[in-house]
């Protein structure tokens, strides 16, 4: 069951771990895109944070849906649509039911794929969303199955997104995207969310 | 000035590459209203939703043909034409400056809807 307290206090813990990350994920964007997915989620989150400290929300459906607009508005790069539509899908998903989380997250992962058109294994932040929600179903998400899943993307050639402009060169690094969606799953964890 | 049925609009991660892209389609296309959005919100490169949501807006045709160069400048206009009430914009995945100038010089000869699409699907590589 998610409340508006409980998804906001995870959102804030992610905005956390990105100002944390920054500089690292820039330094995985550099090597395979332009350097600035950190600065970019970090611009995003920063504008998030604003949003939900002042908001007064009266459902938890318009806590994922300011942050969408803040995503959306302030990222200036690929992650800002693609989370921007990540957390409007989950938006709609928890207005009709705020007690199932995969049916929420699912929500999330589609909006991501309806909007960058992505499918599993082309090295993208789906390749994190995908095995977390399958974990999640299984009742066995851990800290490991998402850096687990972070860290298979090294591993895949890139064929969506600015690293596909370097194909069998994208290989060999970890993608910045599936870094910053570890962090998310990362602060759905530290913030209890799945002992609600 | 006679303004034409169709306007063009130009997405870039780059201020100066929408910019200077609108002037080179501006000489063919004078009486076409050509609109651009470069750049994030503080001018760095990237793209930004709210830019690209306003000059769609300010452009004088009420039926656009939307060309862009990469990744985000795609997926904020897909979004900005979602939200888009009165408008009606073709999103274009052709080679962003063959594809601008054909539809721009096009519509400044007064083609139609079909004839500006025929010449524009060779182009699309996206
Ligand atoms: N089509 C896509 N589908 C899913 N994820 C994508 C797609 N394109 C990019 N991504 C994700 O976005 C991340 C890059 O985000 P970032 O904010 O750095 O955008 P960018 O690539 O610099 O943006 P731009 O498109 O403006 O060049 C990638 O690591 C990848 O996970
Ligand atoms: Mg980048």
């Amino acid at each position: 069951m998610l409340t508006v307290d409980h998804t906001t206090n995870w959102l804030i813990l992610f905005a956390k771990k990105i100002y944390e990350k920054k500089d690292y994920l820039n330094e995985l964007d550099s090597a395979i895109g332009d350097g600035d997915h950190g600065s970019n989620m970090a611009r995003g989150m920063k504008a998030m944070e604003e949003k939900l400290k002042d908001g007064q929300f009266s459902n938890v459906q318009d806590v994922f849906k300011a942050a969408s607009m803040a995503l959306l508005s302030k990222v200036g790069g690929a992650s800002g649509p693609l989370y921007g539509s990540a957390f409007m899908g989950m938006a709609k998903q928890g207005g009709s039911d705020e007690t199932d989380l995969v049916a929420i997250l699912q929500a999330g992962l589609q909006g991501i794929q309806l909007r960058g058109k992505s499918a599993k294994g082309e090295k993208t932040m789906i390749d994190v969303w995908i095995p977390v929600i399958e974990a999640l179903e299984s009742e066995s998400l851990s800290k490991e199955i998402i850096q687990d899943a972070v860290l298979q993307t090294k591993e895949m050639k890139a064929t969506k997104g600015r690293a596909s402009y370097l194909g069998d060169r994208s290989v060999g690094h970890v993608d910045p995207g599936a870094a910053s969606s570890g962090y998310l799953f990362e602060a759905m964890l530290d913030g209890g969310i799945l002992n609600e | 000035m006679n303004e034409k049925r169709y306007g063009v609009f130009i997405a870039s991660h780059n201020k100066e590459l929408a910019e200077g892209l609108t002037d080179l389609l501006k000489e063919m296309a004078r009486d076409v209203s050509i609109t651009f959005a470069g750049g994030t919100d503080d001018g760095d490169i990237g793209t930004s939703f709210e830019k690209i949501q306003q000059a769609l807006t300010e452009n004088n045709a009420n039926e656009l043909f939307a060309f862009y160069d990469l990744g985000s400048a795609k997926m904020n206009l897909e979004i900005a034409i979602e939200m888009m009430e009165n408008k009606k914009v073709h999103l274009m995945d052709t080679a962003l400056v063959e594809g601008a100038f054909t539809a721009s010089t096009l519509i400044q000869a007064n083609a139609s809807y079909d004839e500006i699409m025929e010449q524009l699907r060779p182009l699309k590589i996206k």
